[in-house]
Order: structure tokens, then sequence, then C-alpha cells
């Protein structure tokens, strides 16, 4: 290919003088020092995490103090990187959840694992995991970075259960024994 | 052999496809051979006919006569024989196939019919299929998939009936979820012959239960397990202990007794968590014993043997080879077979006697036969030792020979496969007078005693065949890995056969490589390998072993032989 020579423009005289340059680049900083500041000091100060946000997924507890996770094993199903691992185990008849049957015996999510993607939360058939706000793990050891099912209940904690289903099915009982409702 | 009569076919038409099925085919197995499914609780094919479900409505015609000629009326349009529809549905399962039967298993009315009795059965049904061990295996879940509504319209509250019931020590019952299909009921009566269940209360009220004072704990309850369409009936044992969606499944054979039970073994991640029999028209149906059930856990138990052992010290296995062929060596060899080896390894165990000229023995094992699916050798494979030419004549409990051959000094070593001697009549001082070599699973008193010791895999953890009573070669899949540290028999035995053998060629161990020279060395494989046998097994020639005098009774599929002097 041939070679265009270009004629390089000559600068003007403010050009020359770089004053103007100078000068609007002192505008956006003396502009940026007035305004707020958009970053935040972490880990000092903390975001606002806005809903529907999935942070780490942790299991709760219904307002009654009942671990909601019936052990179905339907999270470590869907779970597309396996970081769910149950091990699912019989409530015993004495127990006041006795009606519920089925608990974990074992819950464990391996956060080098986890994705992320809130799946386990959807396919959650009983609502008892779900990703909330937290979203910062870190650990010493591969071994600290799998939460078990303490680990999961104290970052999950109680949340608000709008059905009930189970105190439900423990008054239809109840009713039931002592001549009223069904049967 | 006499074949048994042709059966009289019919032909028969469903969804406008004609097939011949046999006289007295109901809809359901008629359309199963055109692979149309009529959803069902209640039917089972080895089960009578109860018709209480109504899932399997099917609309139904016969061809139009004149009812005054005879004659038939042909349809002008088509210009076939005219069909005259019922107006209203029939059940499937009660309607046996007659010449020209029409079935529609498709149009708008069966589809309504199907719903209706789904709406129907899921009115007091508790959901609970987070909680149901049935869920994924649920003939509910699945029916309620393809023609449930969606949605509930009983606004009423539901029933309210037992939960977590202890039907007998193995059987969980949650009436709540009963869809009162009998089969339970019916499989306790019939096959079982312990008729223990029953319904009692009416209408919606109506409750599975066992009669006062009984409980269902017999050796067959399990059965009814499995055969619950729904997730009423569990088993403790399975009980909450995994979802049956992760499981894998393995064929297997049970070898609890000769009669070799069809088996599929569910395991996930090496782990096995339960048994299920495996159809096979020709040995069990549908049906197995709850004994054989647990035998899986023999698998994990603290007495398995994991190392190699050459005189109490852990070692190598060819180090341990080695050591066992300068044992061969100096003479006075007796190999102590099992009846409960495969085939390929009773095989190899004979190459290996053949290589020493040593005798080679077996264990019998005699229980109580139950007429039904336990036999009286609990033996699986005793036959296999007679077809491999492995034994000559039916092996004692005791090894009386052998143990007199120990006390005149002939035997200086023993290579038993998974026997303990002790258990078979031999003495600890006879023990300590020879050298064992030992190829087992777990320890017990023989493989202490033993200076040899190779780790050995369980049935779950390697293939192989067994010949059941009647003769039939069965071939059983590894369903999950050896035991740490465990050797696969039939390298140790292709090793042990490789020294005890002059020229000291390698025998193949690998089970299709092997098959090649079993099916070449032993007439009555004939051209059969392991890869192409079936699944259902094939049934071997037994004449050449007809006059033995075998422990089995008869047992389901089994008659014994006539006696062949008795009709002489």
């Amino acid at each position: 290919m041939a070679v265009l020579p270009v004629e390089r423009k000559p600068l003007s005289f403010a050009e020359r003088t770089y004053m103007p340059q100078i000068f609007s680049g002192l505008k956006t900083t003396f502009k940026r020092m007035i305004k707020p500041a958009e970053t935040l000091e972490y880990p000092e100060q903390r975001p606002t995490i806005p809903n529907g946000y999935r942070g780490v997924p942790t299991l709760v507890k219904d307002p009654h103090g009942r671990e909601k996770c019936v052990s179905c094993q339907l999270c470590e199903f869907v779970c597309p990187p396996k970081a769910i691992r149950i091990t699912p185990g019989e409530i015993p008849l004495e127990s006041p959840t006795g009606h519920v049957e089925k608990a974990p015996q074992a819950f464990d999510i391996d956060m080098l694992r986890c994705i992320y993607c809130g799946l386990c939360q959807e396919v959650c058939p009983e609502e008892a995991i779900f990703l909330q706000n937290q979203y910062s793990m870190s650990g010493y050891s591969r071994a600290e970075m799998v939460n078990h099912k303490d680990r999961l209940y104290e970052l999950g904690g109680t949340l608000p259960d709008k059905h009930y289903k189970w105190d439900k099915k423990k008054s239809a009982e109840d009713a039931a024994a002592h001549g009223g409702g069904h049967h | 052999m006499i074949a048994p009569p042709k059966p009289e076919l019919v032909t028969v038409n469903i969804d406008g496809r004609e097939i011949a099925v046999p006289k007295g085919t109901n809809i359901i197995e008629a359309a199963r051979m055109v692979s149309v499914d009529v959803p069902h609780y209640c039917y089972h094919p080895k089960l009578t006919v109860v018709g209480n479900c109504r899932m399997c409505l099917v609309e139904m015609g016969l061809p139009a006569v004149d009812p005054a000629t005879k004659a038939p009326i042909m349809d002008p349009a088509t210009g076939k024989q005219k069909i005259n529809w019922m107006p209203r549905p029939t059940i499937g399962c009660a309607t046996n196939a007659s010449p020209g039967l029409h079935i529609r298993t498709t149009s708008p009315m069966v589809k309504e019919c199907r719903e209706g009795v789904m709406e129907f059965l899921l009115i007091n049904h508790p959901l609970d299929c987070p909680i149901c061990d049935q869920a994924g295996e649920c003939k509910l879940q699945e029916q309620a998939t393809g023609y449930g509504r969606g949605y509930s319209r009983f606004i009423e509250q539901k029933n309210v009936k037992p939960k977590r019931t202890l039907l007998g020590p193995r059987v969980v019952l949650d009436d709540e979820r009963c869809v009162l299909c009998s089969r339970c009921i019916r499989f306790c009566k019939e096959v079982a012959k312990d008729d223990v269940l029953g319904f009692i209360d009416r209408g919606s009220y109506s409750t599975l239960t066992a009669y006062p004072g009984k409980k269902l704990e017999n050796n067959y309850s399990l059965n009814t397990v499995d055969i619950c369409p729904v997730g009423a009936l569990t088993s403790t044992d399975f009980r909450f202990k995994m979802r049956v969606w992760f499981l894998k499944q393995t064929n297997s054979i049970d070898t609890e007794s000769s009669v070799g039970a069809n088996t599929v073994v569910w395991s996930r991640e090496g782990v096995i968590y339960r048994l299920t029999p495996r159809r096979n028209d020709a040995v069990n149906d549908t049906w197995m014993a709850d004994s054989g059930r647990l035998l899986y856990k023999q698998v994990r138990t603290d007495d398995r043997l994991a190392t190699v052992q050459v005189n109490g010290a852990e070692s190598g296995r060819d180090i341990a080879v080695n050591a066992a062929s300068e044992r061969f060596k100096q003479g006075g060899v007796a190999i102590v077979g099992s009846g409960r080896s495969s085939v390929e390894e009773q095989f190899l165990a004979k190459k290996l006697a053949a290589a020493l000229k040593a005798p080679a023995y077996l264990v019998s094992r005699v229980g109580k036969g139950d007429n039904l699916l336990i036999s009286a050798d609990r033996n699986p494979n005793v036959r296999g030792a007679l077809v491999t030419g492995l034994i000559q004549t039916l092996p004692s409990a005791h090894l009386t020979e052998l143990a007199a051959s120990i006390d005149a000094g002939r035997i200086k070593t023993v290579v038993s496969l998974g026997e303990d001697l002790t258990a078979a009549g031999l003495s600890a001082a006879q023990l300590a007078k020879v050298s064992v070599i030992y190829l087992g699973t777990h320890a017990n008193p023989t493989s202490a005693a033993a200076k040899i010791v190779f780790p050995g895999l369980t049935v779950f953890e390697k293939n192989g065949t067994f010949v059941n009573q009647q003769f039939r070669l069965q071939k059983f899949h590894k369903a999950v890995p050896g035991f740490t540290g465990a050797i696969d028999d039939l390298t140790v035995l292709a090793k042990l056969v490789a020294a005890a053998s002059s020229s000291g060629t390698a025998v193949a161990s690998e089970i299709n490589a092997l098959w090649t020279s079993l099916a070449a060395e032993i007439p009555a494989l004939g051209t059969v390998l392991f890869k192409n046998l079936p699944e259902t097994g094939l049934l071997l020639d037994s004449t050449p072993w007809a006059g033995l005098p075998y422990a089995e009774s008869a047992t389901l599929h089994y008659q014994l032989a006539q006696p062949a002097l008795a009709t002489a």
C-alpha cells in the first residue's frame, strides 16, 4: 500500500500555551471535589442491599422457631455446581415438631462451589432456604468455607411465614384426636 | 421337553393399531404391547384384578353385527365394519381382549375420566411430597402431572388419618397417602399367604390396617412397599435415607439362596441404599424376600478384609502371590471352593485345582426352604460349580474327607475361597497343621489362621454370573466400587492359576476376556458370552446333572424334577 504523507496541522497560539487544556482539566477536578463521593469506604462503610439481592444461601426458621427445612433434597438435586449436601433424618415422634417427621441431620453448603444462582431458593417447597443479604464469605481453609447446618441457621435467622402449613396440619390432627374436625 | 401349547391369539385394535394378543390378556397389558400407557393404581400383573381405583377407564367398542342375521354391519363411509362404541367407559384391567375389540385411550371422554378420578384421589391427599419417600417413583405424582387439574377445588378440611403407623417391624404406614388400591392386601393374601391386612371404616374414612393383634411381619412384607403405587407404605430401613432420584440402578442377583431372585441395587456415590426385586417371570415374578434386602449391609462393615497379609503382616498382592506359589511347589494342596463364588471364580478355581492336581471341595449350606423364594440350598451357585466341573457330586456341610487328609498329613496347603473352614468342620488344630491361603471378604477364624490373606469383593462390587436352582445362568453387575484395599477375586485367582501352572502363562482376569475361554472350555455354556447373556438369564441344559439329590423343595417357578426311577 502506498504511504500518504499527511501534513500536521500547525497549533494555534492558545494551544501552544497549553492553558485551555489545563483549565478544562482543573474544572473537572474542582467539580468532583465538591460533589458527594460515589465510592464506599469498605469495610467501614457497607452498601445498602437492594431487594431481591442474591447473597449467601441460608436456612431460616419460622416465627415459632421451627426449622423449616424437611430435607426433601430438591435443592441438592437442582444445585448446578453441586454445592449442597444433605443427610436426611427423622424427627422423633415425641418431639414438638414430630408431625413433620423429617428434618436434615446435616446440611452443608460449600461456599467455594456456590455460584449464588438462587435455584435452591426457587425450588424449595417449604420456603426454607433463602439467599439473603450476606455477600462476603471468607475463611482461612477450605473446610472453613463450608457452611454447616448451625451456621446456616445462624446466618438465616427467622423470616415471616405466610402459610404455617405444618401448624395447620398439627391443629387438624389435634382436632381429630379430640373428636372435632374430620374423622 | 414338551413345548407349551401355543396361546390362542385374538386381534384387538388399540387407538387405531391392530395387535394380536393371547386370549385373556387384559387391556392394560395389550396396550403395553403397543407402547400405549394406560394409567392404573390397583392393577398389578402378578395379583388378581379388583378394579377399584378406576384409573384405567378406557372407551370400548365392538364390531357391529345385525342382531337378526349376525351379518356384519358395514360403515358406508369407510367401507369397514361399523364399530359400536359403548356410551360409558370401562376399566381396562378387568376387560379381556376379545376378537375385534376396539379401544380408545386418548379420546376426550377417557381424558375426562382420568382427570375426574385424579381429582377424587387427590381430595384428601396430604400433599406432603417433600417428606414422602415415594416422591420420584410415585404413580400419584406421575398421573397428577399427566391428568391433574393443577389446583384444588376442594376447600373443605381434609381428612385426618393415622400417620407413621408401624404395620410391622419393617413397614411403616401413612394412611393419609393411601389410595385404597388394596395391592398390599392382595399380596399378603395371594402371594405371601399371610392374610393380615385389611380396610376398616367406610367411604372416605376407609383405613388400611393390620388385623388386631397381628402384624405384617412375614419375610415378604417389604414387597408391599414395592407395589404400593403411592407413599402409604414405606420401608423402615430405607425411610428418609435418600431420595430415589439420586440413586443409580444396577441389576444384580439375590445371593441368599439358590432361587437367585433378580434384584436391582440402588446406590449413590458408591454407597448402597436399598435392594429391590427386578421382574423376572421365570424366577421371582416381581418379588423378593425381606432377608435378601439386607444383604447390602455386608459391604460396609468393620470386619471387611482390607489388606493383603502374608504371615500376619501387611503385604502386597504380588508378594503374596509369590508366597502362595512357593507353597504350591511343595505340593499337597487342597482347594475349598464356594457355592457363593461366581461361575467365573469357580472356573478359575477349577483351573487352579487342575494345575495343582489338587482335590476340590465345596461346603453346602442347607436351611429350611419357605416354598416361595427362599430355597433350602442357601448357596446361590452350587449348580455353577457343577457346570464348571469344579465338583462332580453335591457338597456336604462338613469337610470330613479334607479333615481326614489333613490328619493323615497328605495336605500341606488349603486354599479357601471365602469359606470359613472352622464352620465347615475343621478343628483349630487341623487348621494349624496346614498353611491356609484365604481369599474372602470378611474376617473370620479362617482368615485369622490363614498364612496368606487376599481381601476380596462382595457380590455388589464385581461382575459375574450365578447358576440358580433351575440351571438358569444369571448375571450380576458391579454396583459400587470395590472396598478400599480389596482386590478383584478374578485377578487374584488368575494370578494364582498362572503361578501354579508349569508354563506360567497369564490367565485372563477381565470378565469378558475370561468368558471367551469359559465358553470354549465348558460345553454346557455353548456360545454364551457375558456381554450377550440376557438380563433375565439363560436356561442351561441340566440333563447331565439331573439325577443328583438336590436339597431344594419346590419354590415359585421351580418344580422338583421327578426322580428318573419313578417313571421307569
